[in-house]
């Protein structure tokens, strides 16, 4: 018989071995898929997992991909803490994309470096204001903010196709529906000569120190716990609920429009229909996937980089469809959540003795 | 056949912890038999054994003669076997029908359910709407309907945890009844109480339990209050008394406070008045369910009030949220711990943080100078004797009563001007009891005023040299003591119209 027994306080070492138990069993899991389609296991392991840690071109597009999963998700992680799930930050980031980009845009002829820095203000304060209609419908009409920013997703996707076809397009582009390639005032400084990572990667570490920060050594990140598991003792300690769920949707939005103009100025330097990628919505896997720690979230954020970079390999190499991609994320979603009862939980193992 | 229930050499072990340890004894038939014990003693352990929610270790259970196993508590129900627990198992979202349907085995929520409720309650003196939602129930209220449940099916043996927590002196009365008549009926009755008067009162035969031992059967009749409590704890208790009553000028006061149900079965708060001065201990008396929750959010600035309804220290902290209130040295202990009180998921530390005063120097511009909350959690644990693990322990892991001592002891650490506090020992063990009525009398006479919400009359009354009683909403005046005022007390509880 299987018993779990409820642990006073949650196991430390759990905390370690549980993702990497997920990842065994992924691996484990893996190695079936392939064997039953008939590939060499091996070969299909290297591909998808080791080959994307070789070569500066490898890593550094590991890292390029890894850096707007870190931001976003650790935007997220602090509003998912408060119970406030913001689903959106895919919308998020494609508006503080277009509100970034149309500044760099707008002073398309002027070089200097004030340009960048009002750019992402431009980004933080688009998604924000994104994500604060889901706020200010939440706070005042009770409205849901899960579907709230759901749905101003789709809005802002076809809000990206309205401006590249309008009054973003390029006028020199032959009426393809993109902007104009920023200039260089209005691009993301590199950190990696001959790669395409940007300066998005320290900011993204940045963030996550101060998230750690705020989670553990300030009351703020206090204040989120206990309004998201227990609000009725967030008013007994004095912590309003409406100002929690605005402070936690107006970061999260802020963080993910910034990784959206990344994004934009960065690697894909102009506003192109296809920005959004779905970060915003891999993130929620990487967060969750961190049990939404902040350090802990750098580690997830790279591994489901590599599920991406892995991914685009097999699709190349082994001809597998694009959704392996995807199959991965979820298996690594799926046993992360049920490894992490070990963490709350010790199971014990025994006869039952009255049978 | 000398008993309907005989346990014989039951042992019960989590882990190295050993919960009982070879216990042995009878109910007889129709009697009411009492299991003493203080926190931890292994009575709920015991209890559960009985139920069939745990397996013995070691040891066997006869029941009318036959041997007696349940491996779960369907089992146990068929056998006849109920239990009214301590901690409510009701669905908050769900009425109380439909709670009492849920709890049966093989019944349909129909009309007819209704009526038997309906005839069940007015029976026992438990009164309740089967149409209420149990979410706006207090937490009286809500043990009647568990109460309630359990008469319903019939039981040949009734488990009783704690049942008369909440009860008015009318009602315990009442309860009283019906369980003799139960016992008469050929029904056993075993009842887990730390009152002791109460055993003392209805119970023939006593259990006492210390550290998952059997420490003594006796008949408790035959034993003063006293005695029992020393058997039961293993050491003498403080004497309680107030030194010397020394009271300063008032410092707070509630100004014609009056409220309109939130909801449909919340309560209308009407006119309250009230004046506490430096010193003294008042006590607001009443049953569960009369405006208490309501009273206690807008002390505690849960939810906002007018200017001038309240003043502390000559300042009004109406529209002041619960940390302002502490920053001025007004400190709350709300009835419910898990979920109000404290947080379940985190430790205990953490929990600290809730009540953190800028004086405490836990926090500073927001930043958590842990060293200084785990000294003080430290400080909270020894000296208010919380058994805990650590001081990092999530809340939820800590036994109803300990728990209670760890929010007291938090609020207390910080030296309150002024303490409101509702149920101070709701559920507590004599012993920490005790420990908790002593802290808050030292608090007194320091000088300090405190104000006691509770429905446990026998505790307004050892504590407080000025008693309200709250009903329907409405506080009385002070209750002159002593020209009669027990019965004036009683009268105004139930709202001076049922007199028997």
């Amino acid at each position: 018989m299987i018993k779990l027994q409820a642990r006073s306080e949650n196991s430390r070492k759990m905390v370690i071995f549980a993702p990497v138990l997920a990842i065994t069993l992924t691996a484990i899991s893996a190695m079936i898929i392939f064997l039953w389609a008939g590939l060499d296991v091996w070969n299909a392991f290297y591909v998808l997992f080791v080959e994307p840690l070789t070569g500066k071109y490898n890593i550094s597009e590991l890292l390029v991909k890894a850096a707007p999963l870190m931001m976003i998700a650790l935007g997220l992680s602090i509003g998912f803490r408060a119970g406030v799930w913001n689903i959106g930050a895919e919308g998020q980031y494609i508006i503080g994309a277009i509100s970034g980009g149309a500044v760099g845009l707008y002073f398309y002829d002027v070089q200097g470096a004030w340009i960048m820095p009002l750019m992402a203000l431009a980004a933080i304060l688009g998604g924000m204001f994104y994500a604060g209609i889901a706020a200010f419908l939440r706070t005042k009409y009770q409205v849901n903010e899960i579907l709230v920013t759901l749905m101003l997703t789709y809005v802002a996707i076809l809000f990206l196709g309205a401006m590249v076809f309008g009054p973003l397009r390029n006028p020199d582009g032959f009426n393809f529906p993109e902007s104009r390639i920023f200039h260089d005032s209005a691009t993301l400084p590199n950190i990696w000569q001959g790669t395409r990572l940007h300066i998005g990667l320290i900011v993204a570490l940045l963030f996550a120190g101060i998230a750690w920060f705020m989670t553990n050594k300030h009351m703020f990140g206090l204040q989120i716990k206990i309004s998201g598991s227990a609000p009725r003792a967030a008013k007994f300690a004095g912590f309003s609920e409406n100002k929690t769920i605005w402070y936690t949707l107006l970061i999260s939005g802020g963080v993910a429009g910034l990784a959206g103009l990344f994004e934009a100025s960065g690697p894909i330097g102009q506003l192109v229909p296809h920005i959004p990628s779905g970060y915003g919505f891999t993130a929620i896997i990487v967060a969750f996937l961190a049990r939404l720690h902040p350090i802990g979230i750098i580690f997830s954020a790279l591994l489901i980089a590599l599920t991406y970079m892995g991914g685009e390999n097999a699709q190349i190499t082994l001809q597998l469809p694009s959704a392996i991609t995807s199959i991965f994320q979820g298996m690594l979603l799926f046993y992360f959540l049920a490894c992490n009862i070990l963490i709350e939980y010790k199971v014990s193992f025994s006869l039952n003795r009255n049978k | 056949m000398k008993y309907q229930l005989e346990l014989q050499n039951i042992s019960k072990s989590y882990g190295d912890l050993k919960a009982n340890e070879d216990i042995s004894f009878g109910i007889r038939p129709a009697s009411i038999h009492a299991l003493l014990g203080e926190n931890g003693a292994g009575k709920s352990t015991l209890v559960k054994v009985i139920y069939g929610s745990l397996q013995p270790n070691s040891g066997s259970m006869i029941w009318y003669g036959d041997d007696y196993k349940p491996n779960n508590p369907f089992e146990a129900r068929e056998r006849g076997v109920a239990m009214v627990f301590q901690h409510f198992s009701l669905f908050e979202s769900l009425t109380v029908a439909e709670n009492i349907a849920l709890g049966l085995d093989n019944t349909n929520l129909d009309d007819e359910l209704v009526q038997v409720i309906i005839k069940h309650s007015k029976q026992y003196g438990l009164e309740i709407n089967p149409h209420q939602t149990v979410g706006d129930l207090s937490v009286g209220e809500r043990q009647r309907v568990e109460i309630i449940r359990c008469l319903m099916q019939n039981p040949k043996l009734l488990i009783m945890d704690e049942p008369t927590s909440v009860l008015t002196p009318q009602e315990v009365s009442d309860l009283f009844v019906t369980l003799q008549k139960l016992a008469k009926d050929g029904c056993a009755i075993l009842y887990i109480s730390h009152k002791l008067e109460e055993v003392c009162q209805i119970c023939d035969h006593a259990t006492i339990l210390r550290g998952g031992k059997l420490v003594q059967s006796c008949n408790p009749q035959e034993h003063s209050k006293g005695e029992l409590a020393e058997m039961m704890i293993g050491k003498k208790l403080t004497q309680l008394a107030r030194s010397n009553v020394s009271l300063g000028n008032e410092i707070f006061r509630i100004n014609n406070l009056s409220r309109a149900r939130q909801d449909m079965f919340g309560i209308e708060l009407k006119n309250i008045c009230l004046s506490i001065k430096q010193g003294s201990i008042v006590g607001i008396a009443g049953v569960a369910g009369n405006g208490q929750n309501e009273l206690m959010e807008i002390l505690i600035g849960e939810s906002h009030s007018a200017t001038g309804v309240l003043t502390f220290k000559e300042q009004d902290v109406g529209q002041l949220n619960a940390h302002e209130r502490r920053q001025l040295s007004m400190f709350f202990v709300p009835d419910e711990r898990l979920g109000h009180g404290a947080v379940p998921e985190l430790g205990l530390n953490e929990n600290m943080l809730l009540s953190r005063p800028s004086v405490s120097g836990m926090t500073n511009n927001g930043v958590i100078n842990w060293q200084t909350v785990h000294t003080l959690t430290e400080q909270v644990i020894n000296s208010f004797d919380v058994q805990t693990q650590s001081s990092k322990s999530l809340a939820k892991s800590l036994s109803g009563g300990n728990l209670q001592k760890f929010m007291v002891g938090r609020e207390l650490i910080q030296q309150p001007e002024l303490l409101i506090i509702a149920q101070p020992t709701w559920g507590v063990d004599a012993g920490s009891a005790n420990h908790i009525h002593q802290a808050l009398i030292t608090l007194a006479d320091q000088g300090s005023a405190i104000l006691v919400i509770s429905q446990d009359l026998d505790e307004i009354l050892t504590l407080c040299e000025q008693v309200h009683v709250l009903n329907d909403g409405s506080l009385s005046p002070p209750v002159n003591m002593k020209n009669n005022g027990l019965k004036e007390i009683s009268q105004l509880m139930l709202g001076g119209e049922r007199n028997d």
